[in-house]
């Protein structure tokens, strides 16, 4: 064993007490599904987790039958003090739990547990806890006095932070005084699973939440229903187009948080080893399946040569492997699928002529595992820097001028996430104002917080999710008509 | 003996020229009442690649507009108002004969239609504070979220005479776009596009920057489609668009993912409020690394 080697030091999973099988969560209980049951396995493994139902058509109606029931009968009627004591109880109920979401979470996902324990379920309980105490305050959320809940809300979320999004989904929606339907993705549903028991320990209402797993058609199915009020959708952009359309026409009101190819941009004068940390954290973070990753880096070209160097120093000591091993870096990728894109895309960015480097790792013959890649010698016409890969390989570019710099970090049809490292803060400030990213961190990177909204420009969707910009979209000022008309200040 | 009138040719306002369309066209525009030099005019009649040409004008003018401060776009959109004001006479004429409306009807719109861009004029400096927020993150970060423009905003001004009428309607769908700093492509009213024609000569006397509003007269139906495709157009207001295949406009946009806003009937549509503005405005979210002491 080398300095550099660590012991194993695996968290148990003996905290858990899974079910073999686990039903739909509709008006407050486990009910089976009428489709057809699927498995959901470990990435690390690809061994046998549980066996969840699938919702059908006739499966999700009655979803959004429940919901609009507790809606019109309970939900809507019950003041807003007492919405925000079930979301603080079940903030508390995530926070005992916490440990217990965390080993599930880095089981069905792959991710390192010191990220799933440090990150995503601190997150969880933060979201409800701020939403909580929205809940009897939204005269002082900036849509006027009396704002009013929309409904049922439909929710379909992603596998990359399932109970972090499933937290900014629901959160909000009830705080605002919606209930909700939602459908978490098909390879990630035992988080949400374990989260409707915290629900019933919290003795939420039957039919407030109802999660109904499935894949595409399911939440297809969903989002579609012609009884809800609401979609919101955190995911591919190719899928938020469909649901633009399909909703087109429709009272529904739209928030679509979809994909990204994030520009850090690394200036001369930064401090390297923190930026290191930064493009680091921005790109190999959740092994890079993140929306607002920071997947491609642009450097200066005076230090490209520097940087590159210490990035592959630093990507040298990470640790691949088990995600469930404390000391563990990068887990595992989600699915075969998105492995495959990965490896297509990567193959690709070689062929159009950039320079692809790994570090010596030793993966697990078992699962799906993809090592930290960076590319150097990027064009920006290349795919690799272009299409969103969602995985842990980083396109490196170079710029002369922070003009060029920004014209580079702006050459993209998304626009959710950026990055600047510089020591001079007029030059953060300038750059900041002309980058089209709903989130820009400076000196710092893919930091969330329940008071931070977040969200995209162009085609990185619209909405914000976090923050008082987070309620408006669960509501509508008190003279909204019902569909969609804006009836503004009377003058 | 009464004098020989000299009437205007009604043209489009592009890039900050007044331009015939390319493709050679115009309609007939006929007075439905009152008095007015002639009794029909022909207004241009733009094309498909008018209103491409329309996008590329909207989208030069985007950094210089959305650069201004608050403060100085704010007076621009007072100047328009200013310069309204001193051709009130001949924007009543012009409703009054080509809406077919009473000449006080007509005064009372032009009236209306300019304490409207004194009001958002207004709001320049203001939005800003109101829909933007410093964010106190569990961290050591300073944190701030402000809304910004949207970008280039393609709106159906409301097609119907009457209530609120072909220049109320065409303001309260265009300025309150304006205030943040967007730049618009407007296809105004089809069948009384006068005053919007007339007022595009308001916005080249007022300091509005070429290409900041860009006016196009003619079909609706025809050129919509266009401008609800184009790769290059942030959003789309269909405030005016009830009668058109409007769904059809909404499907197309979510092709780019453009934001949308759906028609509004009636007299009220498109009424003064802060969500006309902030619904084309992107939320920008920073956060600064506070050092360590």
């Amino acid at each position: 064993m080398t300095f550099l080697d660590y012991a194993p030091a695996p968290e148990s999973a003996a905290i858990l007490n899974l079910r073999d099988e686990y039903g739909l969560f509709i008006n407050g209980e486990f009910v089976p599904g009428n489709g057809e049951s699927f498995t959901t396995i470990s990435p690390a493994t690809e061994k046998h987790i549980a066996t969840v139902s699938c919702a059908s058509e006739q499966d999700v109606d009655a979803a959004v039958v429940a919901a609009r029931r507790a809606y019109d009968k309970t939900w809507s009627r019950m003041s807003g003090a007492d919405r925000g004591k079930y979301l603080f109880r079940i903030a508390r109920l995530v926070q005992e739990r916490a440990r217990e979401l965390a080993v599930a979470e880095s089981l069905d996902n792959g991710k390192p547990i010191k990220e799933s324990r440090d990150v995503d379920i601190p997150l969880v309980a933060a979201w409800f806890f701020y939403y909580a105490g929205w809940a009897d305050k939204l005269e002082y959320a900036g849509l006027g006095p009396n704002p009013r809940s929309l409904g049922v809300a439909a929710q379909v979320i992603p596998w990359n932070f399932p109970l972090l999004m499933l937290a900014w989904k629901i959160a909000p929606a009830l705080a605002a005084g919606n209930t909700v339907v939602l459908k978490p993705a098909e390879t990630t549903p035992l988080t949400a699973l374990l989260f409707a028991e915290i629900l019933q320990q919290a003795d939420l209402p039957a039919g407030v939440v109802n999660i109904v797993t499935g894949a595409g058609a399911t939440g297809s199915a969903l989002v579609n229903h012609p009884d809800v009020n609401k979609v919101a959708f955190t995911g591919s952009t190719a899928v938020g187009r469909q649901i633009a359309r399909s909703t087109a026409g429709t009272s529904k009101k739209l928030t679509l948080e979809l994909g990204g190819k994030g520009a850090n941009i690394v200036f001369d004068d930064a401090p390297i080893d923190q930026a290191v940390e930064g493009i680091v954290n921005g790109i190999f973070f959740n092994q890079g399946q993140v929306c607002c990753a920071g997947s491609r880096l642009l450097v200066q070209e005076s230090i490209h040569d520097d940087v590159v160097e210490r990035l592959k120093a630093r990507l040298s000591t990470l640790r691949v492997g088990d995600p469930l091993d404390k000391n563990t870096d990068v887990g595992a990728i989600n699915s075969a699928s998105q492995l495959g894109r990965m490896r297509e895309l990567s193959d690709i960015g070689e062929q159009e002529g950039a320079e692809r480097w790994s570090p010596a790792c030793n993966l697990p013959s078992e699962g799906f595992w993809f090592p930290p890649t960076i590319f150097t010698n990027v064009s920006t016409s290349s795919r690799i820097a272009r299409d969103e890969i969602f995985g842990p390989v980083l396109s490196v570019l170079t710029f002369r001028t922070p003009a060029e710099a920004i014209a580079k970090a702006n050459n993209t049809p998304y626009g959710l996430s950026a990055g600047i490292w510089t020591d001079k803060g007029s030059r953060i400030l300038a750059v900041a104002d002309k980058l089209r990213a709903g989130v820009v961190w400076a000196n710092t990177f893919n930091k969330f917080d329940p008071a931070s909204p977040f969200g995209g420009y162009k085609e990185s969707g619209y909405g914000r999710e976090g923050g008082k910009q987070g309620l408006h979209a669960y509501l509508a000022p008190s003279a909204f008509a019902g569909s969609s008309a804006f009836k503004g200040d009377a003058r | 003996m009464s004098r020989l009138a000299v009437p205007k040719t009604y043209k489009l306002y592009v890039g900050g020229k007044f331009i015939r369309s390319e493709s050679g066209r115009v309609y007939e525009v006929a007075t439905t009442k009152g008095s007015f030099s002639v009794s029909s005019v022909n207004a241009a009649k733009a094309s498909r690649k008018d209103a491409r040409d329309a996008v590329v004008a909207a989208r030069a003018a985007v950094s210089g507009w959305s650069g201004t401060t608050g403060y100085n776009r704010g007076q621009v959109l007072y100047r328009i108002a200013e310069i309204l004001d001193g051709r009130r006479a001949q924007f009543a004429e012009e409703i009054a004969a080509f809406e077919g409306v009473s000449a006080s009807a007509a005064q009372a719109q032009v009236d209306e239609a300019i304490d409207l861009w004194v009001w958002y004029a207004g709001w320049a400096d203001k939005y800003v504070q109101v829909a933007g927020n410093g964010n106190a993150v569990s961290g050591p970060f300073f944190n701030l979220s402000v809304p910004e423009p949207t970008g280039v905003v393609a709106v159906i001004a409301p097609q119907s005479a009457g209530v609120p009428g072909s220049l109320l309607g065409f303001v309260r769908a265009v300025a309150p776009v304006l205030v943040s700093g967007n730049t618009v492509v407007v296809i105004p009213s089809e069948k009384a596009p006068l005053a919007a024609l007339s007022l595009g000569e308001v916005f080249a006397t007022s300091d509005v920057p070429a290409g900041v509003v860009n006016v196009l007269s003619g079909s609706p139906a025809e050129i919509a489609p266009w401008l609800a495709a184009h790769a290059d157009v942030n959003a789309l207001d269909l405030l005016g668009a009830g009668e058109l295949e409007w769904v059809d406009l909404q499907i197309a946009a979510a092709d780019t993912l453009k934001r949308v806003l759906p028609p509004e009937p009636g007299p009220d549509a498109g009424a003064p409020s802060l969500e006309r503005i902030t619904f084309f405005t992107e939320t920008k979210t920073v956060w600064h690394t506070k050092g360590l002491l």
